[in-house]
């Protein structure tokens, strides 16, 4: 009996050893690692990963981060002896943080291919980040709605339609009308609610952040990618406040519940038509078109540019710009990367490969490759198309890729829920985000 | 006997021992050494020295207001849960009718995990709070009790079942003996009752001061710190400081450090004041 325990016990300690040995299995070589930002492309890149198996030959595993959880999951992944081979970066701050493992892509075929070559992310002569993506953001609306609104009798604004929108008081004052005539329009609010729940608010601090900063840059003449950014004046504070009031004051939900609201509440109201505005990009298509019940009409989603009331904003388009950057890890075997850097240029250049991202990934990719007609097809991706080839229109880059730190984000983001529950002023969140933004930079 | 299960030690062992080491003892002095050290991942670490442990106190990084917050609800908490747990067994030791049902409902909260208990304690409290048109995240007292609610809800029950445990070891020959010298039933709680718990009350002690200092998931998903972080806990500043900024990956490593010390002490402390009571019976 003693005997045969002790058989056993021998044989689990067998399989335990035979396991953990099992796990330190090296990979073959001809398999390329790919970690995934974006969760919503997920089921994508597994098609994207079958398609180029069948026709290549070559494995590729994807393995997709959870939402807000990249960077964690790629600090891990790196750790490992099967680290990922192509991964990504979001802008400069990224870049500083994984420096010693992109790989230097100035002489691949995707490079030469990439359209507006400032858009990527260099240092001396290295380009170390491809954009893969370009995206844009402004307010979407729901044009049944606002076009309802502009056939009411009683409306007290003197423009005609929506295209008459060039400034910020001109959406002040049809927003402010809009919410008088709620009832009519069958509506709870103008604006979905402002998410303002942690780590709901970066459609605030970041994105909206993104237009005073950008302005601030620009008239001081700041290059974003030579200057010492290491402290703002946020210069254009009161316009900030100027949107962000008209927000949080013509919402569906009340400011001082805005805290527990998440983004994918405000796209539900949205979606079900209760709101006729909300502020996002154009990722958000497949959030607005996946809400069961959904009530608005494809063809009814459109953008309008974010008006702040700066001078000049009547030439103001949306803020396009990108911060997902393709990197190849140079720490991988050389066969490794030689095998990435095939499958990326696949991917952008082939037709099947173009195929993938236009009709499933939903990208607009920013590369000669592409023919004018091989966009996405869906309504927000469109609209960012006709906005990007209108005449006289500026657009508003991504700027806040160099925010200083999520820390700086996420206390900015809590500062505007103060604001909105009244416990702080804005002058003290202003004040707030300026120390934040010098201490974040050291 | 003795010399002949030394013969098996490591059988019986090592199994166990090397299931220790892989997940306790490697990662715990890995860490150790990374509050040393700059990295981005934790094998292109460069050594500092005792920077990493000087931010984490000089940058005002919230590590001191957390601990400040953590202390405040690990004493009303600890005080909470023990006093309700017990009041619990002693009511659930009277031999009432549907008993063995009683118990069984008052531990299942214990069974469903932090994340799940802080996203449904938010619906509840926020729906609650709507009555005055505010929200939990309005003011940090609201999270502070919305926090000490949840944990009392969660771990009442747990801690009940030892106490019921205790409770039913104590000999009913003492009991009787003191029914019959006439003790009141105060009396009994006081000199009888209480004294013969105590290794209960020790162990739940411990478990309650250790649970509430390393509180996270619960902190997490109830108020993620807001407003303004001054509702989050140790656990999750170590987290936030971790991930939040590029390079302040060893700070946060570094303050786990601190933090494992200060509950490995606590916890010691206890159980040292905590035995020194206990009596047989």
């Amino acid at each position: 009996m003693k005997k045969a325990i002790s058989f056993f016990m021998i044989a689990v300690i067998f399989v335990i050893s035979l396991s953990v040995l099992g796990g330190c299995n090296k990979e073959s070589a001809e398999t390329i690692y790919f970690l995934n930002f974006k969760p919503e492309s997920a089921a994508a890149y597994d098609e994207i990963a079958k398609v180029y198996k069948e026709e290549k030959g070559v494995e590729l595993k994807v393995v997709t981060a959870a939402s807000g959880t990249y960077e964690q999951t790629l600090k891990s992944e790196m750790a490992k002896s099967t680290a990922p081979t192509i991964f990504q970066i979001n802008g400069p701050k990224g870049y500083a943080n994984w420096k010693s493992y992109c790989k230097d892509l100035k002489d691949t075929a995707l490079y030469n291919a990439l359209t507006d070559k400032n858009l990527a992310i260099t240092e001396g002569d290295g380009v170390y980040g491809i954009p893969y993506v370009v995206e844009g953001y402004g307010i979407i609306y729901n044009s049944e709605i606002v076009d309802k609104y502009f056939a009411l009798d009683n409306k007290k604004v003197k423009l005609n339609s929506v295209e008459e929108i060039k400034s910020f008081a001109d959406l002040k004052a049809v927003v402010e009308d809009m919410t008088a005539n709620k009832e009519k329009l069958g509506i709870d609010g103008v604006f979905a609610s402002t998410s303002l729940k942690t780590g709901e608010d970066w459609r605030w601090q970041t994105h909206l952040a993104n237009i005073p900063i950008h302005y601030e840059f620009k008239k001081n003449g700041t290059n974003i990618s030579t200057d010492d950014l290491s402290e703002i004046k946020f210069e254009y504070a009161e316009n900030f406040k100027n949107i962000f009031d008209l927000y949080i004051n013509n919402s569906v939900t009340d400011k001082k519940l805005l805290g527990s609201k998440s983004v994918t509440d405000s796209m539900a109201e949205f979606a079900l038509g209760k709101c006729a505005m909300v502020q996002n990009g154009n990722w958000a298509w497949s959030q607005i078109r996946d809400v069961a019940g959904n009530k608005v009409k494809e063809e009814n989603i459109k953008f309008l540019p974010i008006y702040t009331g700066i001078e000049g904003e009547e030439t103001q388009g949306l803020c396009i710009g990108t911060e997902s950057f393709i990197c190849i890890n140079k720490n991988a075997s050389e066969e490794q990367q030689k095998l990435s850097e095939e499958f990326l240029y696949w991917l952008y250049s082939s037709d099947t490969g173009k195929k993938l991202v236009t009709e499933k990934l939903d990208f607009i990719a920013p590369f000669s490759t592409f023919e004018e007609a091989e966009a996405p097809k869906d309504p927000l991706a469109k609209e960012i198309i006709r906005y990007m080839n209108r005449d006289n229109v500026t657009t508003i880059p991504w700027d806040f890729t160099v925010f200083p730190s999520q820390t700086f984000k996420e206390n900015f983001g809590a500062g505007l829920l103060s604001y909105s529950q009244g416990s702080k002023t804005f002058e003290e969140i202003k004040n707030d985000m300026i120390n934040d933004w010098k201490k974040e930079s050291k | 006997m003795h010399k002949h299960l030394s013969r098996y030690f490591g059988v019986f062992a090592l199994p166990t021992l090397l299931a220790f080491s892989v997940a306790f003892l490697i990662p715990f002095l890995l860490g150790i050494y990374l509050s040393f050290t700059e990295f981005t991942t934790v094998t292109d670490a460069q050594f500092v020295g005792f920077s990493n442990y000087i931010a984490a106190f000089a940058d005002d990084t919230g590590f001191l207001d957390a601990l400040w917050f953590t202390v405040k609800f690990a004493v009303v908490s600890i005080i909470t849960i023990n006093l309700f747990a017990f009041l619990l067994a002693l009511a659930l030791t009277k031999g009432i009718k549907g008993t063995n049902l009683f118990r069984a409902v008052f531990f299942m909260p214990n069974l469903i995990g932090g994340i799940v208990l802080g996203y449904i304690w938010q619906v509840i409290i926020n729906g609650f709070l709507l009555f005055w048109g505010v929200d939990i995240t309005v003011n940090a007292d609201y999270g502070f009790w919305g926090l000490v609610i949840l944990t009392n809800w969660q771990m009442i029950g747990y801690m009940m079942v030892i106490y019921i445990a205790g409770i039913n070891n104590i000999p009913p020959q003492l009991i009787e003996a003191a029914k019959i010298d006439g003790a009141t039933p105060l009396q009994i709680l006081r000199k009888i009752t209480l004294p013969l718990t105590m290794p209960s009350f020790t162990i739940c002690t411990f478990l309650t001061l250790t649970n509430s200092f390393k509180l996270f998931d619960q902190n997490l998903a109830l108020t993620a710190g807001a407003p303004n972080r001054e509702t989050s806990m140790l656990a999750l500043d170590i987290y936030n400081t971790f991930y939040g900024k590029i390079g302040y990956e060893g700070v946060g490593q570094a303050k786990g450090v601190v933090f494992f010390l200060l509950v490995a002490g606590l916890a010691l402390l206890q159980l040292y004041i905590t035995r020194s009571r206990e009596v047989e019976a």
